[in-house]
């Protein structure tokens, strides 16, 4: 009998499965992509819309047109699953049965949980750029910006590509020097972390680089409530930054059918994930990919590609009642933009924290530092989405298992 | 890795002070521990969110996130704040004698 995959979720993870489960399985197997629009978004592209150098219509394609010739696509929303039933029930009322289930519906912003983020001065003087809405909006707000505060805040992790709040300080920097005020411009970065970024190394040279571009750090500043009218983030322990214009990425949390389904998510609506084989610990015959998983890596594109790889591998086995290949590593690749026309690369893993060196080897991209190269790489990545990423092809050079020549591994002292 | 005492019982923590082994804690350890902290008295409330945190630690081998806690111990953020300034995560993982929790990446 043909074997039902119903993949939930048409963004990065649910469209590269789809096509790579097609490629390997052709018609031995039926799959069905859920989404409840038809706008695949190129996040990566969000962090430009506000400087202008992105147009909002560019990074919006079909999302059945980006899925292989014989992929089903449904459009509705998700009301919940039954796990023990092995039955996705959609909003539109059908009902669909599956012998591999793919959760891959993301990460969904959560600004209403933050005391007053949504309320005066939201999209005045308020802002986030994780969506396009609030990217596009921003755009007019930082054109008319001639002067004051500019605050950048992460409220708590996870969210997706933790870098990006970083990326936007110093593309900031950039913009405010491009149009000759950045004298007047005064910009902070304000992080719960205790540093610019969770690994000591990558947190030093990014930390380096915002000192360097004049960016204040404030870090251990959990914000309990943002005040639009007073102009003023307020953290739980009673400090507070002012600001003229805040951009605040806000909490976030999977997709709420994930908390109305019994027994697939945690309290934030993640799938509780094996991290090496990406089966859920819900089920056996639920997999997630991507945002969705509560696994201890980036929620970012590059995770979601590498793991691709590893999900399709398990889900073929899973078919053939053949153990699974625990074989993620949390591979992640990220190009950081820094302004000026430059960008760094960073590549690391579960164990393997973002270090200096070259990629993929000895001869290759810098890592953790500033180059044209990068830049260019981080562009050309948008044409790579689409055309090879989202279609299943493997990328020549990004192998979904991190490599370790060209990276400077720091010397292990022994003994004390 | 430096040994102290607490209760008349010598135990492992490291650098920051945190249990390197939860087994070797007491519940008559964590009023010293607390007033180590800044916290004179451990107030109902307090140990409620002790015992949450043990027991999220023998669930899932760390301690949970501030948003956690807020969301599932039954006390709200802005009140794990009153009652371990600063840090609640942190603080409170302490004085529960469990591991430093892991922040997210």
């Amino acid at each position: 009998m043909t074997k039902r995959i119903v993949v939930l979720g048409g963004g990065t993870g649910g469209t590269l499965t789809a096509n790579r489960l097609r490629l390997a399985l052709g018609e031995s197997v039926e799959i069905t992509v859920v989404d409840r629009d038809d706008d695949h978004l190129y996040q990566p592209g969000l962090l430009f819309v506000p400087f202008g150098l992105a147009e909002p219509g560019e990074l919006v394609r079909s999302r059945p047109r980006q899925l292989r010739h014989g992929i089903a696509y449904h459009r509705s929303g998700i009301d919940h699953v039954d796990i023990a039933r092995d039955r996705v029930h959609l909003d539109d009322g059908t009902v669909l049965g599956y012998d591999v289930l793919v959760v891959a519906t993301g990460a969904r912003l959560l600004p209403e949980e933050t005391e007053g983020l949504t309320g005066a001065g939201w999209r005045e003087t308020v802002f986030t750029f994780y969506d396009l809405p609030g990217a596009t909006a921003l755009t007019s707000a930082l054109a008319g910006f001639d002067g004051g505060r500019l605050v950048v805040n992460v409220v708590d992790l996870p969210i997706k590509c933790p870098v990006a709040p970083l990326e936007f300080c110093f593309l900031a920097d950039w913009y405010f020097r491009e149009r000759g005020i950045r004298d007047e411009v005064e910009l902070s970065y304000v992080t719960p972390l205790d540093g610019a970024f969770t690994k000591p190394v990558a947190a030093r040279t990014l930390g380096g680089l915002l000192a360097d571009k004049g960016v204040e750090l404030v870090t251990e500043f959990n914000t309990g409530q943002v005040d639009g009218n007073g102009g003023r983030l307020v953290s739980f322990d009673e400090r507070e930054v002012p600001f003229d214009l805040a951009v605040v990425v806000p909490l976030h949390a999977g997709a709420a059918y994930v908390g109305r389904s019994a027994g697939l998510g945690d309290e934030f609506d993640f799938v509780p994930t094996d991290e090496r084989t990406l089966q859920s610990k819900a089920h056996p015959n639920v997999f997630v990919i991507g945002d969705a998983a509560a696994i201890p890596t980036s929620k970012a594109g590059s995770v979601t590609h590498f793991e691709g790889e590893v999900l399709t591998r398990n889900i073929l086995r899973f078919l053939n009642d053949r153990p699974l290949d625990a074989s993620f590593d949390g591979h992640t690749n990220c190009f950081i933009e820094s302004g000026f026309g430059k960008a760094l690369l960073i590549d690391f893993n579960y164990d393997t924290e973002p270090l200096p060196g070259h990629f993929p080897a000895g001869i290759g991209m810098p890592l953790l530092k500033e180059s044209r190269l990068n830049h260019l790489g981080k562009l050309m990545f948008a044409w790579l989405y689409w055309h090879s990423l989202l279609p299943g092809r493997d990328l020549p050079g990004l192998t979904s298992e991190m490599p370790r020549a060209g990276k400077k591994f720091p010397t292990i002292s022994t003994g004390g | 890795m430096p040994t102290t005492s607490y209760a008349g019982t010598d135990v492992t923590v490291n650098e920051d002070g945190f249990f390197v082994d939860p087994a070797q804690w007491r519940e008559e350890m964590a009023p010293e521990i607390a007033r180590e902290a800044g916290i004179d008295t451990l107030t109902e409330q307090h140990w409620q969110v002790i015992k949450f945190m043990r027991q999220e630690y023998a669930d899932n081998g760390t301690g949970p996130t501030v948003r956690a806690l807020g969301k599932t111990s039954g006390v709200s953020v802005k009140e794990l704040y009153r009652l371990f300034p600063k840090g609640p995560a942190k603080l409170a993982a302490k004085i529960a004698g469990i591991p430093k929790p892991h922040g997210c990446i």
